[in-house]
């Protein structure tokens, strides 16, 4: 699909380390439609941050992308140099820090660090930006005096509300959240996941969702990707993710989540995930699989649709 | 009487540090009261749960039980197992066969009820020595209490503990150090080295909270597999209300310092009372891809305020929805809405 807003072709993003190469997202390819929210989801260790930090191109050294194409609205986020890049950041995708207690600087106030973007991008004089500034507040449920704090004045939700409106200011097209509420308590989460899904109707730009809860990815996603040992190995319509998991890993998962009503035992999948300095050879998940078979042991898994924009790497749903 | 521990209107408060305008003016020393005046008890092999977000003081009250902290005042009163009974001089029996663990106890006490009440911490990756091989961490406790009468019995006993928490070959995990293993592994050594002096009540702080959730039900299903095999009783402090309704059999929801509502699970969970109760259970994410066309009814404003300065009559009055006059007054008192089932709030005192 050429009108998609986002096209991630084959990506790999390796870690060179100097105990061996870490394969942190190992040919992951997807695409994302405009206003569409995807939740990726995964343990820890799977590459979802990596995944994400990679599309904004911020990837933290010994990293880097050693493959694949980013393509962002029509332009390869992979090929840019880094002025150009710089453009392309905050306007066009921008991102939510997973904890937002550091994640703003605590000698500048909210103002000074919310009117910046404007000033750097769209050339706004100071006075212009902070009246901007205080519009995006309004819009993520603050009040315009919190324009005037510093971070140490304001509580988690409150910084969290913060990096949302930061994230926002410049309209950009795709808004990447990486686990935005994971040092928030459940009252405050429900908070800013209700924020969420305000913003999925009012601003209509698409979004991708990254958490370890795969309860928090119901809550918002359109479409749900789940990662395993740098691969996506299952990516499909949320309800049919949920309902209908296909992948024994996304199997296992869902069966290991409790549940507040209802006494369904929990199980869980044995075995710990992979070192990716040296994956176990053909699909990575055999080790833990209760269907490994001798194929999936010496070959890597194809991708097969199961049902339409429901794809599964898995042998057990390949023709042969 | 089975209560294996009674809490009765326990405190924990932390003083302030003054600073010297405040010491040379006499201003009286300000405190955290983290814990204040909290009730509750646990019988001989349930599994009690106390919940609420973070600075509601439940991690402060499991201190308390295990003593590494000191109780400011109240009652605790704690049925040691038999054998540790008989060895505490009767004068620190009260009620036949209770301790008060607030009381001031001598060493050799305090050595017996170490041995008998055990905690398992939250963070796995912090509260191991990373400079001790696992057979070292899992034996120091039995040479402490000088369990065990030569080194090949309490090799033994530390394989066996090894055994009992799934990591085999134990010789294979004795000879490694924490950074060796995975998350949930340590967790388990959590697990053995609380369980290695056969204590009869565990203290759980939080013990999955730092885990994957596939691993995380596994832990749980070891823990609640080993309180069968050996008649533990569990205090389970947790703030994911899903995990509770999944393991415990009673819970109580904290919110700064005090109990606003405790009773059996299943009532708590389908029927709760206290508007605080309400908006946390309401506030749980489910995976279920429905609720992404629904906004959560979460009607509490604001967030937990400092215990350093609690407000004034129910302590939950400025971010409740229906806060009357009386709230904001007087203290709510504790309320019985169905058998075993209580709420402290106004809205259900009759008056």
């Amino acid at each position: 699909m050429s009108s998609a807003l986002l096209n991630v072709n084959d990506l790999r993003i390796y870690y060179y380390t100097l105990t061996g190469v870490v394969r942190g997202v190992d040919g992951v390819s997807f695409q994302l439609q405009d206003g569409e929210v995807l939740g990726i989801a995964g343990e820890s260790g799977c590459g979802k941050s990596t995944l994400g930090y990679g599309l904004l191109g911020l990837i933290p050294p010994p990293g880097r992308i050693a493959g694949g194409s980013v393509v962002l609205d029509g332009i390869d986020i992979t090929k840019l140099k880094p002025a150009e890049l710089r453009k392309v950041r905050w306007a066009k995708v921008s991102m939510v820090f997973q904890g937002a207690m550091n994640a703003l600087n605590p000698v500048y106030t909210v103002g000074h660090q919310l009117a910046e973007p404007l000033v750097i991008h769209k050339g706004m004089s100071v006075k212009e930006a902070l009246e901007v500034a205080g519009e995006m507040l309004k819009r993520v449920g603050l009040g315009p005096e919190v324009l005037g704090r510093y971070p140490h004045e304001l509580s988690g939700g409150m910084k969290q509300r913060v990096m949302i409106a930061m994230a926002l200011l410049l309209k950009p097209r795709l808004v990447i959240a990486d686990e935005p509420t994971t040092a928030l308590d459940v009252v405050i989460q429900a908070q800013i996941m209700n924020l969420f899904k305000e913003i999925k109707q009012r601003e209509r730009n698409a979004m991708i969702f990254i958490t370890h809860d795969l309860s928090l990815i119901a809550e918002v996603a359109d479409k749900t990707a789940i990662m395993y040992a740098g691969k996506m190995v299952e990516l499909g319509p949320s309800d049919n993710v949920f309902n209908n998991p296909a992948h024994p890993y996304t199997q296992g998962l869902l069966r290991s989540i409790p549940r507040l009503r209802g006494k369904e035992k929990i199980t869980w999948i044995p075995g710990v995930p992979p070192d990716l300095r040296a994956p176990p050879p053909g699909c990575r998940f055999h080790p833990r699989c209760p269907y490994a078979m001798d194929v999936c042991r010496s070959e890597e898994p194809p991708t097969v649709e199961v049902e339409k924009g429901h794809t599964v790497s898995c042998w057990l749903y390949a023709k042969r | 009487m089975s209560s294996k521990l009674i809490m009765e209107k326990v405190f924990k408060y932390f003083p302030l540090r003054r600073s010297l305008v405040e010491i040379l003016t006499f201003r009286p020393p300000r405190y955290v009261r983290a814990v204040d005046g909290v009730s509750f008890t646990v019988d001989e092999g349930e599994i009690f749960c106390l919940a609420g977000e973070s600075g509601c003081g439940k991690t402060t009250t499991g201190r308390l039980i295990v003593r590494l902290l000191e109780f400011t005042g109240g009652r605790a009163l704690y049925r040691p197992r038999k054998e540790i009974l008989s060895e505490i001089p009767p004068q620190y029996i009260v009620e036949k066969e209770y301790v008060d663990l607030t009381a001031k106890l001598p060493r050799q006490v305090d050595k017996l009820l170490r041995r008998d009440v055990q905690i398992v911490f939250q963070d796995p990756y912090g509260s191991l020595n990373p400079r001790m091989r696992i057979y070292d961490i899992l034996k120091e406790p039995l040479d402490i209490h000088g369990v065990g009468a030569s080194e090949d019995e309490k090799r033994e006993k530390v394989f066996k503990a090894l055994e009992e928490v799934k990591l085999t070959p134990p010789e294979e995990f004795a000879e490694r150090y924490p950074h060796m293993l995975s998350g949930g592994q340590r967790q388990r050594i959590g697990i053995a080295r609380a369980l290695i002096l056969e204590p009869s009540l565990v203290v759980a702080d939080e013990p999955v909270s730092m885990l994957d959730v596939s691993v995380r039900a596994e832990i749980l299903q070891l823990m609640m597999d080993l309180k069968a095999t050996r008649n533990l009783t569990y205090v389970f402090i947790t703030h994911d209300l899903a995990v509770a309704a999944y393991i415990c059999n009673r819970i109580g929801i904290m919110y700064l310092g005090t109990i606003v509502e405790k009773g059996p699970i299943d009532l708590i969970v389908n029927n709760p009372q206290h508007p605080y109760a309400k908006a946390l259970i309401a506030a749980v994410p489910e995976p279920d891809p429905r609720n992404r066309f629904k906004i959560r009814e979460v009607p509490i404003k604001g967030e937990i305020p400092s215990a350093a300065n609690i407000p004034p009559g129910c302590r939950f009055h400025p971010r409740c929805p229906y806060a009357m006059d009386i709230c904001k007054k007087e203290p709510p008192p504790e309320i019985e809405i169905e058998k075993g089932h209580t709420v402290s709030c106004w809205l259900y005192a009759k008056r």
